[in-house]
């Protein structure tokens, strides 16, 4: 039997050329679409999409509050507007204005940060983000995704454009591990199975996503058949994908790049306490803030690797029936 | 403008406001009388807007950012039609579609909803631009109270508007000159507003902000010239007599003795009014 990772290498493109294609696909269907930036164009890779539709392009500069609120005043005409920074100022910075001027109120806005968490790499501890998850789970009806590769920006994109409300999509703007091929198809707020096992359910987002593999495989060479569930939509969380899970095998493993507080493990928890309780361990970010280095590095300084799931996946099994 | 009607719409306002608020026994007063005449006027004379017909798209908005005096701009809802006036008497109750602070879900008319103050004049902004790009006519109006600016985002919003030269929307500061704490100069200096306005590049128009002409003289300038703001001098409780006091009157505990005294002291102010205006 192969191994889950055979075939797997890092991506060709960009994330961020990724995803401006498949939203300036999305905006020729329609014309709705709205661009809207804060001095980061350039960087979260938008620049394109203003080249194409120059009168539906915004940068406001650097105002996060302004162009979150003028976001929303623009949704209250009928427009779909798509924000843009990094994923610290897309959400810590204008909590208020996302959760007043446009949740509160029920419109239409659409929240990108990229650079989550350990990928935001050499700009550090400032434009890190280990807490956008958790804040933005706290907004009432929001929708949460996370890709874990580029298979997933047109799926996540059309969704976006076509569900009404505030929406959150937390996205890697470099190279990253090709998990999916184009033909992928992605159901939000469904996750995908990319392996099947009964011993431990290893439940991962975004990069996380690719440790989750290795770990399986490394737990394969040792006889423990691991289940991996790429949980690209954080919320609502697909409560059936993680109750089976916890049914068929009775010890879970989060893995996600934030803080294991409200993020993709405490969504886990929370839901498994409530239905089906089984020991849990959850992978990520302990009590920390951000800090510079390389990806590679700050995988491993802040425990989200490959190991760390392995270890967690040990722990958890040993914990069943006790 | 017809300025015998618009005073008389101003007093109907401020006094279905002061029914409006002793109903629940107490409330933002102060910040709420002194847009009473702001309000009269552009819901008299200047709004492109339809009680019947509450969100058609070309219509004019109003923003008001400091949405705390909600019950100000309910009132003149009510008295425009949008909503039965007996409808004033359940501001505040447990599933009112009058809560304190505006909510564009709840109130016919609300086109915005604010509370969280400084992040009016971006939405409005956003408004703007959309009724912009689709081609949809109406100007956007937003009230901001002085106290409220001294919120970052305002500068932020004033910086866009003038960057983009917009046109379809006009700022209106309610100078009341006091905050909930103390009087804003006391709490945090605010020099010179017309200046700083210019400074950042709109045309600033100062007015009285309780002179109903003045107030619709500069408000359809402002309207003709782009990126404008209207200044107007106002002061905190005008015209509601038990809130015309130097002490705190940002909300008050109202019973309904005071209330009839100062309703009735506003049909004495504009009896006495109609006489110099005639």
């Amino acid at each position: 039997m192969g191994r889950l990772t055979d075939g797997i290498t890092l991506d060709t493109g960009e994330m961020r050329a990724y995803y401006c294609k498949a939203l300036i696909n999305e905006a020729k269907k329609n014309g709705k679409i709205i661009v809207v930036d804060a001095d980061v164009s350039h960087s979260v890779g938008t620049e394109p999409f203003y080249a194409e539709f120059p009168d539906r392009a915004f940068d406001c500069g650097i105002m996060e509050a302004q162009a979150v609120g003028m976001s929303a005043g623009m949704s209250e005409t009928g427009l779909i507007p798509f924000f843009h920074a990094f994923g610290v100022f897309a959400t810590r910075r204008v909590f208020d204005q996302i959760f007043l001027s446009c949740a509160y109120q029920k419109l239409n806005v659409k929240i990108v940060g990229a650079d989550p968490g350990v990928t935001a790499a050499s700009n550090g501890g400032t434009h890190m983000p280990f807490e956008d998850l958790g804040l933005m789970r706290l907004i009432p009806d929001c929708v949460i995704i996370e890709p874990a590769d580029s298979a997933m920006y047109g799926a996540a994109v059309s969704y976006m454009a076509n569900n009404y409300g505030v929406h959150y999509l937390r996205t890697s703007r470099r190279k990253t591990m090709r998990i999916y091929p184009d033909s992928a198809e992605f159901v939000i707020g469904k996750a995908n199975m990319l392996a099947d096992g009964k011993d431990v359910c290893i439940i991962a987002s975004g990069i996380m996503v690719y440790e989750a593999l290795k770990a399986a495989d490394t737990l394969a060479e040792l006889g423990v058949y691991a289940r991996v569930l790429d949980m690209h939509t954080i919320k609502p969380l697909d409560i059936k994908a993680v109750t089976d899970a916890a049914k068929d095998c009775g010890a879970i493993v989060t893995a996600e790049n934030h803080n294991v507080t409200g993020g993709l493990g405490a969504a886990v928890c929370e839901a498994l306490a409530e239905s089906v309780p089984v020991p849990v361990e959850r992978v990520g970010v302990k009590e920390s803030f951000g800090e510079v280095g390389t990806q590679d590095y700050l995988q491993k300084r802040f425990g989200l690797t490959a190991e760390n799931i392995v270890s967690a996946a040990k722990k958890c099994i040993s914990r069943k029936n006790k | 403008m017809d300025k015998k009607a618009t005073m008389k719409a101003a007093a109907d306002i401020r006094k279905l406001c002061i029914e409006e608020l002793a109903a629940a026994g107490y409330g933002h007063i102060g910040g709420s009388m002194s847009i009473c005449d702001i309000l009269a006027v552009l819901y008299t004379d200047i709004l492109d807007i339809d009680p019947k017909d509450p969100k058609k798209p070309d219509r004019d908005y109003l923003v008001l950012s400091k949405g705390h005096c909600g019950p100000a701009l309910y009132a003149t809802l009510a008295y425009k039609g949008y909503f039965d006036i007996e409808k004033l008497k359940t501001l505040n109750q447990g599933g009112t579609m009058l809560p304190s602070h505006c909510d564009r879900l709840k109130t016919p008319g609300i086109d915005v909803s604010t509370g969280s103050l400084g992040q009016g004049l971006s939405l409005g902004t956003g408004v703007a631009i959309g009724k912009k790009i689709q081609g949809l006519g109406g100007t956007v109006f937003v009230i901001v109270g002085d106290g409220e600016l001294q919120e970052g985002q305002n500068w932020e919003a004033v910086q866009f508007i003038a960057h983009r030269s917009l046109s379809n929307i006009v700022l209106i500061v309610d100078n009341n000159k006091r905050q909930l704490d103390n009087y804003t100069e006391n709490i945090c200096k605010t020099f010179d507003y017309k200046s700083k306005f210019e400074a950042f590049g709109l045309h600033a128009f100062e007015a009285d902000g309780h002179d109903v002409c003045d107030i619709y003289d500069k408000l359809t300038q402002a309207m003709k010239c782009g990126p404008s703001v209207v200044i107007m001098d106002t002061e905190k409780g005008h015209g509601c007599k038990f809130a015309e006091i130097p002490g705190f009157n940002h909300y008050m505990v109202i019973s309904r003795e005071m209330a009839d005294e100062a309703i009735a002291e506003i049909d004495r102010r504009l009896e006495a009014s109609y006489g110099q205006t005639d």
